[in-house]
């Protein structure tokens, strides 16, 4: 390239700024891109994510069979479940928590679960003033634990935390390959 | 303000009381009049303006939550400052550090004596205007100066003489893009210089020759560097200086610096506004005083403030130039050819004494040809970016 002489290099500058400041200026008249959240979102986004997104950990306790199958697929032992087995009443949890400070939401606690009662929720914003309070305690009183009925359920409270649940077990069950052939679900 | 006052004093309102007593006492009202009510409100509604536009040019959205549109953030943000610890770091020179500040502030505040209002209001319409505000102008250097040495940290030592250097550099294109215009008037007088311009463009001192026309490009360029503007940030330039010559300051003393930078982009374009845009100049509609005074107010404050406007436009457009770079646009670029203009319009002036209105229509449609090539490349990037079919145009300022 040619060296730009005194007047050249003038030129250029006079140049550059004039068409800098063009492109600039066609920035006023675009959209901004920012997304103001969370307040200014035409709907929040954690309704626009997926029915599996894993986000911080729920337990429906009114179909948690007690089995302690997600306490023991835990690899970092961020759940600790108490229950014993009751003669008149069956199988009753004292104690279900879910230490969300020390959880990587790895999502094996919920492969396992014959019900899917312990299952991710799109639910992220997780930020809390102290440790403690990430420890997410489901059992307050001590419950009954849920026992599968043979005839199949048929209480209209549980029925569709099932239904829900075993959709939940289901996807993850069902392979790459088959599941992008099946029609998609609304989330 | 001294003929209204000379009218009372005449009036006999003021009784015995001597004159330079009177004089004094209506300067002192109207000065903290203007301080208050214009300077301050408008340096801080600045930097609001400043951030929404800045946000604008990249594709952000600024600040948007305190008040409508976020009108009110200056407050919140002059509140925090306020209520933050003022901090005296334990190595600074105390005295020096707590005055640097002031001497910024009165540096930037004695400008405000010559910047017209309108035709009359004035503090004062100094003899001298153009020549006084160049020269209190320079008071802020030596406050900056003071602000780099007291602090004893080098960062706001190396910000400091930066500064000094870059606005010492640059009073020297400034006054030479100044000296056309006072040929062209034979006054240095901030009203006798509107005075002998017109409403319309080409009675503008920016289109009464080529030679001014780039005298007033030198002026912006050259004003933007003494107000440490960005491109020519650089006794601040965070990248380098963690926050040159401020560094060490925190609280109320931090935000006199930031009044004085943003108050500064307003006078700025007081200056040029005066030189080369007609100033306050209207045309001829109304005879009603109070309406008049108004309407002059209006257009004198809509040209400054768009300069103001262009500023910030610059910093959201131009990258910070290094200091060997900044030197060298001062003495090999804009020195040289601010001669150039100053002999350019001697010789003018020699030939056309009147002026040449062939010339000055012709710089007229130059400004403007240069306004439509302007919108036409805007218009060209937008289609380029496909913004239309996109549905990105939005015209609407305050999204």
């Amino acid at each position: 390239m040619k060296a730009k002489g005194y007047f050249g290099r003038i030129k250029d500058t006079c140049v550059t700024v004039f068409e800098g400041m063009a492109v600039t200026f066609s920035y006023l008249v675009r959209k901004p891109s920012t997304v103001q959240y969370p307040d200014r979102m035409p709907m929040r986004v954690q309704d626009t994510l997926p029915f599996r997104y894993r986000g911080i950990l729920e337990v429906d306790l009114e179909i948690c069979t007690g089995c302690l199958a997600c306490e023991r697929a835990c690899p970092i032992d961020c759940i600790v479940i108490d229950a014993a087995k009751d003669k008149a009443r069956g199988m009753i949890m004292t104690r279900f928590d879910i230490d969300m400070a020390k959880c990587m939401y790895c999502g094996l606690c919920s492969e396992p679960c014959p019900t899917g009662a312990i299952h991710h929720t799109p639910e992220f914003e997780g930020a809390d003033y102290s440790l403690e309070s990430l420890v997410r305690r489901f059992v307050h009183d001590p419950v009954v634990c849920y026992k599968p009925k043979k005839a199949g359920e048929d209480d209209p409270t549980i029925l569709p935390l099932l239904e829900r649940g075993m959709r939940y077990v289901d996807e993850f069950a069902t392979p790459e390959t088959k599941k992008a052939a099946a029609p998609e679900q609304p989330a | 303000m001294q003929e209204f006052l000379d009218s009372l004093i005449a009036q006999g309102y003021f009784g015995s009381l001597p004159h330079t007593l009177v004089y004094a006492a209506g300067m002192l009202v109207f000065g903290l009049v203007v301080v208050f009510g214009f300077v301050l409100i408008v340096a801080g509604l600045t930097t609001w303006v400043e951030r929404r536009v800045w946000a604008r040019l990249q594709g952000r959205v600024g600040p948007n939550r305190v008040g409508p549109q976020g009108l009110l953030q200056w407050l919140a943000d002059g509140v925090k400052c306020i209520m933050k610890e003022d901090v005296v770091p334990a190595a600074a020179d105390a005295r020096l550090f707590k005055l640097a500040p002031y001497v910024v502030v009165v540096g930037f505040l004695l400008a405000f004596v010559v910047v017209p209002f309108g035709s009359r209001p004035i503090i004062a319409d100094l003899n001298v205007g153009i020549l006084y505000l160049t020269a209190v102008t320079s008071l802020v250097v030596v406050g900056i100066l003071i602000a780099g040495w007291a602090s004893n940290n080098k960062w706001s030592m190396i910000g400091g003489i930066r500064a000094a250097a870059q606005i010492v550099s640059y009073e020297i294109p400034t006054s030479l893009s100044i000296m056309p215009i006072v040929l062209l008037t034979g006054t240095l007088s901030m009203q006798g210089i509107i005075a002998q311009q017109g409403w319309a463009p080409q009675d503008w001192f920016i289109f009464h020759n080529p030679f001014t026309f780039v005298a007033f490009f030198i002026l912006y360029t050259s004003a933007l560097a003494e107000g440490n503007r960005t491109p020519f940030d650089l006794p601040e330039a965070e990248s380098e200086l963690v926050a040159g010559f401020v560094t060490e300051y925190t609280g109320v003393r931090y935000l006199m610096f930031f009044l004085v930078e943003w108050g500064n982009l307003y006078v700025i374009g007081a200056i040029v506004t005066t030189l080369f845009l007609g100033g306050w100049q209207i045309p001829p509609i109304t005879d009603n005083a109070v309406l008049r005074i108004l309407l002059e107010f209006l257009t004198f404050f809509v040209k400054a403030y768009f300069w103001a406007l262009v500023a910030m436009w610059v910093r959201g457009t131009l990258p910070r130039v290094r200091v060997d770079q900044l030197m060298a646009i001062c003495w090999k670029y804009l020195t040289p050819i601010a001669f150039v203009n100053l002999l350019g319009t001697a010789v003018w002036i020699t030939v056309w004494p009147q002026g040449n209105q062939v010339a000055r229509y012709l710089m007229t449609l130059l400004g403007l040809a240069l306004i439509v090539l302007f919108f036409r490349r805007v218009r060209f990037h937008l289609q380029r970016a496909r913004i239309r079919e996109r549905g990105q145009l939005s015209l609407n300022p305050l999204v």
